[in-house]
C-alpha cells in the first residue's frame, strides 16, 4: 500500500505516493529521475548514494522515502545548480580528483559538509571525514588535494 | 617523427600538458549517463535465481508461484534460454593444453559455484523481479565440492567436469639457462612460499546491461559498461545466432572497471538473450552481493620461490612453482590461464639473471570464476621476485638498494631480453631507482628508522622494481584465435564551424581517454582544445578496435588519433593551398588558424569549412576537398611495449596490535612519452591504492564448502581515505620508437608493485625479530602470529 509523501527536493515541492519499502535513493532516481545520486552497495557502506536530508548528509540507501516526508532533500543536481559547491567542483576538475565519477556526487557532498563545519581542515582531518566514501579510482590523494585547495581558497576569499 | 612535426616542438602542442578532461563537468554535477541510470519504453528488469550451493545438480525448478506473482513477465530456466543462446568454452589456441568446459548463460543441469544463475525472473520493476525470484523453488542435489586449489589437484579429487578428466586446466613449464649449476655454485640460497589472497575489483557501479531487441529492425542494441564494445558485439552476435551488423553495443559512462568489465559474463549474455526472447528492452544491474559472487575474482596464487646469489651480490638464478585456481570455468573469451602465464613471463624480469626455471599450474575449483584484473599477473611476479631479492640481500648482508643496482638490467643494454624471453625495447631501471632513492631521501629514512627502533618504534622501507606489459600486439589474444582487436582506429573530421570531431574505438572508464585523444587530435590538427569533441563507445559509429584494457588506450588509440589528425591537417592545408594560391607545404595550422611561413594567420578553420561545405563552387572544378581522415594503428615491432619503474613504501608496524600504518609511498615510472602528466600520475596513484588493498585488506574468504563468507562491503575491506598515504610520483621518459607519439601505457604500473613494496617494508620493519612474512593481505593477525604474540 503506497504512502503519500510531501517533501522539498532541491527547492521544489514534490508530492508522491511511495511504497513503504522504497529507499530514498531509489525514490530520487526512479521516481524523480535524479540519477546523480548513485547506488553503490545498498547497505550503507560506500557513500555513493549520499544526499542531504534537512541539511545533514545521509546514506540515501539507509533512509526510506517515507522517512523524508516533510523534509528538505538536496541532491548533487541541486547543489550544482545553486552554485553552492561550484568552487569545490572546479577544484576537483583542476586536480582531476575524479576518474569514473561514480563516487563523486557523494564525495562532493561529504567534503562540503566538512568544509561547512571546519574551514581549515588538515589533510588527516580531510582523510578521516571522507573515509566513509569509497573511491576505487583515484587513490584519494587528488581528492584530499582538491578539498584542501578549496578550504584555502574560501579562507582567502573571506579575508 | 615525420616532417619535423614533433609533438613536443609544435608551438600549439597540448602533448605533455595537464589539460583538464572534457567530460568532467557532467560527472561533477551527477549528470553522467551510466547504464544503471538508463530507462527505455517498455523496459523490464531481470533478477536471477542463484545457486546457494557450490556444486549441485539441478533436479527440478518449480516456477509456478513466481509466474503468477505481481508484475512478472517471464520466468526462464537454463534449458529454455539455451534455445536462444549457445554455450561457450574459454580456451585460446596459444595457451597450449588449456582446457575448459562449455558454460551456459544460465546453468542447465548443474550449478558449479555459489552465485551461478539457475533461472531468470523478468518483471516490470526490479523489486517485483526480486520478489518473484524468491518464489522460484529449485530442487538441488548436492555434489562433491572442490573447495581448495591443492585439493583440486589431489590424485583422488573428483573432477568438476568429468569429461575433462581432472581439475588441471593449464600447466606451463619454462627452463632457461642452467638453473641447477647456478644453485650449486651459489653462496646463499633463499626461499619462501608466497601466498596471495583472492580478491576482486569492487567497481563502485556494479556490472549493468540494458539490452533492447527491436523486432522491426531485427537488431539488438546493448547498452553496457564495457571496456571492449567490438569484442562484445562479436560475442553477443555469435552466441545469439546474429550477424555482427545486427548487434550494436553502446558504452556511455562506466562506473569503474579495472578489468572487471572486459569479460563475458553469463548473466549479461542471459540479459541479451532475454531481450531477444521477449522482444523488448531488458535491464540487469547486479546488486552488491551479486558483484562479490559473480564479478571475476583475481590472484589467489600460492607460489614457491627460490633465489641463488653469490657473496658479491650477483643474483644467479630464480626458480618458482606457482599454483592458482580459477573457479569452475576458464572465462570467455580471454581465458583464465593468462594470469599464471604472465607470472611465468614476468618473474625475474627486471634483472639480468639468465637462469630461470618456472612451473605454473591452474586448477578448477567450485569457487567463483577468476580472470584478468588490473595488472594481470604483475603483482604476483613482482612480489615473488622482489621478495626473493630482499631475502637474498638479507642472507648476504647487503642493502636492498645495492643488490638492485648490482642486478637490474643496465640502462645501456637495450634492446634486451629476459630469461623468459620477454623483449625489451628500452627500459630505465637504474635511472628510475636513482630518482626514487633521491625523492624519498633513503639515507634519511634509514637514519630515522635506526633512531626510532631504539625507542621501540618499528618502521620499515620496502622497494619493488617492476616491469609492465603495455600496448599489447596480437600476441596477447589474436594469435590464439580470439576476435579481440589489437588494432584501433580514429576518424577525425572538420565540422562546418571549424571544430574537430573525433570518433575513436578506444573507450573511457575514467582514465582520461577523452582528454588524451582531445590533446592528441588538437595538437595534430592545429586546433584549439575547446574545439575538439571526442566520441567513443558505439559500434555503429566508431572505427573498429579493441577498446581500453592492458594499458593500451593512450599508446595505441592515441597513436591512431595522432595519425588521423596529421592526415586531416594535410587535407585542410590542401584546401588552404587552393584558397590562398600557396604551396600547402609552406603552410601550417596553429590555434585554429592556417599560418604561412612567417607565422602570419591567413585563414581560419571555420572559413575553410564554410567554403568546402557551402561554397564548393568557388573551388577549382578538379579539386575535391576531404575534411575527414581515418587512420589505424597496431603495434608491430614488439609483442608488448614494456615499461618499467620502481616503488617504495615507508610504514610503521605496531608490534602490540599488528596494525600497519602506511606513512609514505613513492613511485618512479617510465611510460615513454607522457601525453598528460596529471593523468599519468593519477593512474599510478589509483593503481597503487588498489595494490595497497591487496597488500593489507582485500580477500574473498571462502569456507570448506566453497561458500563466500564476506560478500558485502562491510566485511570485504577496501582502502579508504584514512588508511591511504599521500603518494609521490616521479618520471623517466623513454619513448617507444614503434609509434610516432612514443607513448606506452601507465594504467597498471601502480598495482604491479605496490604490494611487493609494502611486504618488503613490513619485513624490513620487523627485521630485528627475524620475521619473514610472504602472505597477503598482511592482516594484523598474520603480523602477530609471525611475532609469536598469538598462535
Amino acid at each position: 500500500m503506497n504512502q503519500p509523501i510531501r517533501l522539498t527536493v532541491n527547492g521544489e515541492l514534490v508530492t508522491a505516493a511511495v511504497a513503504p519499502r522504497q529507499h530514498l535513493a531509489d525514490f530520487l532516481r526512479e521516481t524523480l529521475g535524479l540519477t546523480g545520486t548513485h547506488i553503490g552497495c545498498e547497505h550503507g557502506v560506500c557513500g555513493a548514494c549520499s544526499v542531504r536530508l534537512d541539511g545533514a548528509v545521509v546514506r540515501g540507501c539507509l533512509v526510506y522515502a517515507v522517512q523524508a516526508d516533510g523534509a528538505r532533500v538536496d541532491t548533487i543536481e541541486g547543489v550544482s545548480d545553486s552554485g553552492e559547491i561550484a568552487d569545490l567542483q572546479a577544484a576537483f576538475a583542476t586536480r582531476n580528483a575524479l576518474q569514473c565519477g561514480y563516487c563523486t556526487p557523494g564525495m562532493l557532498l561529504a567534503a562540503q559538509e566538512l568544509l561547512l563545519v571546519n574551514a581549515a581542515p588538515d589533510r588527516e582531518t580531510i582523510r578521516d571525514r571522507l573515509s566513509g566514501n569509497y573511491c576505487r579510482c583515484t587513490g584519494y590523494h587528488a581528492i584530499v588535494d582538491a578539498v584542501e585547495a578549496t578550504a584555502r581558497a574560501r579562507a582567502e576569499a573571506k579575508r | 617523427m615525420s616532417e619535423g612535426l614533433s609533438p613536443l616542438d609544435r608551438p600549439n602542442s597540448y602533448i605533455g600538458r595537464a589539460v583538464p578532461r572534457p567530460n568532467l563537468a557532467r560527472l561533477l554535477q551527477g549528470r553522467g549517463l551510466y547504464v544503471s541510470d538508463m530507462t527505455l519504453p517498455r523496459m523490464v528488469h531481470v533478477a536471477f535465481v542463484r545457486s546457494p550451493y557450490a556444486h549441485a545438480r539441478i533436479a527440478g525448478i518449480d516456477a509456478g508461484a513466481a509466474r503468477t506473482a505481481p508484475g512478472v513477465v517471464a520466468v526462464v530456466t537454463g534449458a529454455e534460454l539455451a534455445e536462444v543462446c549457445t554455450p561457450w568454452v574459454g580456451v585460446l589456441t596459444h595457451m597450449k593444453g588449456l582446457k575448459s568446459a562449455p558454460q551456459h548463460a544460465i546453468a542447465v543441469d548443474r550449478a558449479c559455484w555459489v552465485g551461478e544463475a539457475v533461472a531468470a525472473v523478468v518483471a516490470t520493476t526490479r523489486a517485483e523481479a526480486e520478489d518473484a525470484a524468491a518464489l522460484v523453488e529449485v530442487s538441488y542435489e548436492e555434489l562433491p565440492v572442490v573447495a581448495d586449489m591443492e585439493a583440486a589437484l589431489a590424485p583422488d579429487a573428483p573432477a568438476i567436469h568429468p569429461d575433462l578428466g581432472d581439475n588441471l586446466a593449464f600447466e606451463r613449464k619454462l627452463d632457461a639457462g642452467d638453473v641447477e649449476a647456478a644453485f650449486a655454485s651459489a653462496d646463499a640460497v633463499a626461499q619462501a612460499e608466497f601466498v596471495f589472497g583472492r580478491h576482486t575489483g569492487v567497481t563502485l557501479e556494479a556490472r549493468a546491461m540494458l539490452a533492447d531487441w527491436n523486432p522491426g529492425e531485427q537488431r539488438l542494441t546493448v547498452y553496457q559498461g564495457t571496456q571492449a564494445p567490438h569484442m562484445m558485439q562479436n560475442i553477443i552476435a555469435k552466441h545469439l545466432g546474429l550477424e555482427e551488423t545486427q548487434v550494436r553495443v553502446v558504452c556511455k559512462d562506466v562506473g569503474g572497471s579495472f578489468g572487471v568489465k572486459v569479460h563475458v559474463y553469463a548473466d549479461e549474455m542471459a540479459t541479451a538473450a532475454l531481450a531477444r526472447m521477449l522482444r523488448r528492452p531488458v535491464k540487469y544491474v547486479a546488486d552488491r552481493v551479486e558483484s562479490f559472487l559473480t564479478d571475476i575474482h583475481a590472484r589467489d596464487h600460492r607460489c614457491k620461490g627460490r633465489i641463488a646469489v653469490n657473496r658479491q651480490g650477483d643474483i644467479l638464478a630464480f626458480e618458482i612453482d606457482d599454483l592458482t585456481a580459477i573457479g569452475p570455468y576458464s572465462m570467455y573469451p580471454r581465458t583464465s590461464a593468462i594470469e599464471a602465464n604472465q607470472v611465468v613471463n614476468l618473474v625475474g624480469g627486471p634483472y639480468k639473471t639468465p637462469n630461470y626455471r618456472a612451473r605454473a599450474r591452474v586448477a578448477f575449483t567450485n569457487r567463483n570464476v577468476m580472470c584478468q584484473y588490473r595488472a594481470v599477473g604483475h603483482p604476483i611476479a613482482c612480489s615473488v621476485t622482489e621478495g626473493l631479492v630482499d631475502l637474498a640481500a638479507r642472507e648476504i648482508g647487503m642493502d636492498p638498494v645495492e643488490i638492485r643496482r648490482r642486478n637490474l638490467l643496465p640502462d645501456d643494454s637495450y634492446p634486451a631480453q629476459s630469461a623468459s624471453g620477454m623483449k625489451f625495447e628500452a627500459l630505465s631501471h637504474h635511472a628510475a631507482l636513482d630518482k626514487l632513492v633521491a625523492m624519498m631521501n633513503y639515507p634519511a629514512l634509514r637514519a630515522e628508522q635506526t633512531d626510532l627502533r631504539a625507542k621501540g618504534i618499528y618502521r620499515g622501507v620496502g622497494l619493488a622494481s617492476f616491469i609492465e606489459v603495455t600496448n599489447p600486439s596480437a600476441a596477447f589474444y589474436g594469435v590464439g584465435g580470439a576476435r579481440i582487436s589489437s588494432q584501433d582506429g580514429a576518424s577525425v573530421r572538420l565540422d562546418a564551424q571549424g571544430a574537430v570531431v573525433c570518433h575513436a574505438s578506444v573507450t573511457e572508464q575514467g582514465q582520461g581517454t577523452e582528454a588524451i585523444l582531445a590533446q592528441v587530435v588538437a595538437s595534430a590538427v592545429g586546433a584549439t582544445l575547446d574545439k575538439v569533441r571526442i566520441i567513443l563507445g558505439d559500434t555503429d559509429h566508431t572505427p573498429y578496435g579493441g577498446g581500453t584494457w592492458a594499458s593500451r588506450a593512450a599508446g595505441i588509440g592515441g597513436e591512431a588519433a595522432w595519425r588521423a589528425g596529421v592526415a586531416l591537417r594535410e587535407n585542410i592545408l590542401k584546401v588552404a593551398g587552393v584558397m590562398l594560391q600557396a604551396d600547402p607545404s609552406a603552410l601550417d595550422i596553429t590555434e585554429g588558424q592556417v599560418i604561412d611561413a612567417t607565422g602570419q594567420a591567413r585563414v581560419g578553420l571555420d572559413e575553410i569549412a564554410r567554403v568546402v561545405y557551402f561554397r564548393p563552387d568557388t573551388l577549382p572544378a578538379d579539386f575535391q576537398a576531404e575534411l575527414i581522415a581515418t587512420r589505424h594503428y597496431a603495434p608491430k615491432a614488439y609483442p608488448f611495449a614494456f615499461t618499467n619503474g620502481v616503488q617504495a613504501s615507508w610504514l610503521e608496524v605496531d608490534i602490540k596490535t599488528g596494525f600497519i600504518r602506511l606513512l609514505g609511498h613513492w613511485v618512479v615510472e617510465d611510460c615513454g612519452r607522457i601525453l598528460n602528466p596529471q593523468l599519468v600520475d593519477e593512474q599510478i596513484r589509483g593503481g597503487v591504492v588498489q595494490g595497497l588493498g591487496a597488500a593489507l585488506f582485500e580477500k574473498c574468504e571462502y569456507d570448506a564448502r566453497a561458500q563466500m563468507l564476506n560478500a558485502n562491503m562491510a566485511d570485504y575491506l577496501v582502502p579508504m581515505a584514512s588508511e591511504t598515504p599521500d603518494i609521490q610520483i616521479g618520471h623517466i621518459e623513454t619513448p617507444t620508437a614503434d609509434s610516432m607519439l612514443g607513448a606506452k601505457g601507465a594504467g597498471e604500473a601502480g598495482t604491479a608493485g605496490a604490494a611487493a613494496a609494502v611486504v618488503n617494508a613490513v619485513n624490513d620493519a620487523l627485521s630485528p625479530f627475524g620475521v619473514r612474512l610472504a602472505e597477503i593481505p598482511l592482516t594484523p593477525e598474520l603480523v602477530l602470529k609471525a611475532l609469536g604474540v598469538v598462535l
